[in-house]
């Protein structure tokens, strides 16, 4: 026997108490790990964006165009690396509910800006002269279980073509993938020119241009320059980086995140007054055998360690029940919602948040009681009893 | 310090304040106790028989005065070094045994073993020899909730004497047995003062308690007292 035996069986003594205590403190955790992965999931564009890429959309909003005359512009611009350019298409494939990201770029430029995208040598070139070539990433061919040569149709909700049709033909030029495994390759890419030649309201415009600069450093005065340029225009431009492009796309739906927190911070604290409450109750109902343990010449100290062990011991069971359990739950919404949703994982930093605040848990419930048998007094103690 | 006194007290004054008031329970309070003397308390309730026994165990301390044991004063031990002073030299016997009731009988009786340093096998002995000389050696899987009261105290028993020490301190240990119980009890008591040398005090109300005591003193608000005829 050694006191954590003693711990084990003080925290084992009520059965029902010990099954409603740890269940409660299952759902905070099933919930933490559930609403952490999510949150990391839809923060990691943010993460990954280059540090030196910028967006310039219209100032309206980044659904207006720019004319196509500004590309050669912004590259004209000191500081100026690459410049490429992009028009939404959106598109589903075979039908309405199989939406497929995809997106018109300008063939020429896209893997120099974007170049933690990997081809194939020679893939390129080919695509590029290859008016109704695509280029799917490598998580959504996967998804799809396209291969190069499969012809794949594309249809529109939003476009229309000039003869009628809704639908577009593609051709799989090659498969592009990620320099890293977070790197976002669940979209497919064909030509801007091809797109605005065929569609009903074709024009000489683009959905938004995308640069990088020579040096992050000048990122800020850059896009000073690029929008100055354009101020008083028929279309204004607003430029930011790609982080903080990100991070406003997310903040859209950041109000929603804000009530997640709050609805987690919510459950975590009844549950942390509940659990609390019942480990203040428990050593209470100790207060004779404590004071008998005391007698028999444990320290203080000893005690007040014991009881906090036991709470922790309490938060950790529940706990990594309950991040099991939020594992198990995100790695089966993962397979669902991998296309919007492409880094739902609950990871090792999630999983190390959660056992920090276990203990965290376990401390602040066992801490009054822990203090209350440490200050326990033989003689008051057996008064009272 | 006279080489026979296990515990000699002097002077020894003790109060407990209850709000602004003071309530002086001991004033002056003489005594010995000699090594090897099984010694009963007895007195009316309220006469502060816990109290004495709680100085004695060091449970309590003293408001005035010096308590010896051997040849150290413990009344100026702070809490700390009580708490160590009475894992090697008290075993503690309660009127309602105290076991704890998640623990079975052999695990009661290990308890103050968790306080030394002897290895897994030497306790498991221990335990099986203290359970042996209490008659419980069948019982030691058995929790306390599956025993009778007299089988209780004899585990609290085992569990005093388990880590061999010097003086054993019992408030009212029979307080709560029937008569035959009761006895057994206090032969086994005796079986400990005189085969194994036990230093015994004993605190009673019980006149027949204290018969197997050898000696008896009577205590009277806070003064001991000649025994009434
Ligand atoms: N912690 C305490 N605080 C205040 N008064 C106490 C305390 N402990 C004992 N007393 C008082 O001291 C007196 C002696 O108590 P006690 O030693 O328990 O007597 P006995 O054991 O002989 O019945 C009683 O009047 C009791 O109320
Ligand atoms: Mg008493």
């Amino acid at each position: 026997m050694n006191d954590f035996y003693l711990i084990v069986k003080n925290l084992t003594r009520k059965k029902m108490r010990l099954v409603l205590t740890s269940f409660a403190i299952f759902i905070a955790f099933l919930i933490f790990g559930s609403v952490m992965a999510l949150n990391n999931a839809l923060n990691s564009g943010v993460e990954m964006s280059a540090d030196n890429r910028l967006v310039v959309t219209n100032k309206i909003n980044f659904t207006q165009p720019l004319p196509i005359a500004y590309v050669s512009k912004v590259k004209s611009v000191e500081g100026v690396k690459d410049v490429t350019y992009a028009n939404w298409f959106g598109g589903y494939y075979q039908e309405p509910a199989n939406q497929v990201i995809t997106m018109a770029v300008d063939p020429d430029s896209y893997f120099d800006v974007y170049s933690e995208l990997i081809l194939e040598p020679g893939v390129k070139e080919r695509w590029q002269k290859h008016r109704t070539g695509i280029l799917v990433g490598e998580r959504m061919a996967q998804a799809k279980n396209w291969k190069v040569g499969d012809r794949i149709p594309v249809s529109s909700n939003i476009f229309s073509q000039k003869s009628g049709g809704h639908t577009w033909e593609f051709d799989i030029d090659g498969i592009f993938k990620g320099q890293d495994k977070q790197t976002d390759t669940n979209y497919m890419v064909f030509h801007h020119k091809y797109f605005m030649e065929t569609q009903a309201w074709g024009g000489d415009y683009v959905g938004w241009m995308i640069f990088t600069t020579t040096d992050s450093a000048l990122n800020e005065q850059v896009a000073k320059v690029v929008d100055e340029r354009f101020a008083n225009s028929a279309a204004e431009t607003e430029t930011k980086t790609e982080k903080a492009f990100n991070k406003a796309f997310i903040e859209q739906i950041g109000n929603i995140g804000l009530i997640i927190f709050a609805v987690v911070f919510m459950a975590f604290f009844i549950i942390l007054v509940v659990v609390g409450n019942t480990m203040v109750l428990a050593i209470r109902e100790r207060t004779g055998e404590i004071a008998v343990l005391k007698t028999l010449g444990f320290s203080s100290k000893r005690i007040f360690n014991m009881v906090l062990a036991e709470s922790c011991l309490l938060s950790f069971l529940g706990g990594v029940l309950g991040m099991l359990a939020a594992t198990i739950i995100v790695k089966g919404a993962s397979a669902e919602l991998a296309s919007f949703l492409p880094n739902l994982i609950l990871g090792q930093s999630v999983w190390l948040q959660g056992l920090a605040y276990m203990l965290l848990f376990g401390l602040i419930t066992g801490i009054i009681p822990a203090v209350s048998a440490l200050r326990l007094n033989i003689i008051t103690a057996f008064n009272r009893i | 310090m006279n080489d026979n006194n296990i515990f000699e007290l002097k002077q020894v004054e003790k109060s407990f304040n209850k709000g602004k008031e003071s309530i002086s329970i001991f004033e002056e309070l003489n005594m010995n106790i000699k090594q090897g003397e099984f010694l009963a308390i007895m007195g009316p309730s309220g006469s502060g028989k816990t109290t004495l026994l709680n100085l004695l165990g060091g449970v309590d301390q003293p408001t005035g005065g010096e308590v010896w044991f051997d040849d150290a004063r413990i009344d100026s031990l702070n809490e700390g070094q009580l708490a160590k002073w009475r894992a090697n030299n008290i075993g503690f016997i309660f009127q309602f045994y105290n076991l704890m009731p998640m623990l079975n009988a052999a695990r009661n009786v290990e308890l103050p073993l968790l306080l030394t340093n002897l290895s897994g096998s030497e306790r498991d002995k221990r335990v099986a020899t203290a359970l042996e000389l209490v008659g419980l050696a069948d019982r030691a899987k058995h929790m306390p909730s599956e025993m009778s009261g007299g089988q209780q105290q004899r585990v609290a028993i085992a569990r005093a004497i388990v880590s061999d020490p010097k003086l054993l301190l019992c408030d009212e240990p029979t307080g709560d047995l029937d008569r035959k119980t009761a006895d057994e009890i206090l032969e086994m008591l005796q079986l400990l003062n005189r085969e194994f040398g036990k230093t015994i005090v004993m605190v009673t109300h019980d006149p027949s308690a204290a018969k197997y005591a050898t000696h008896t003193v009577h205590l009277d608000k806070g003064q001991f007292v000649p025994e009434e005829a």
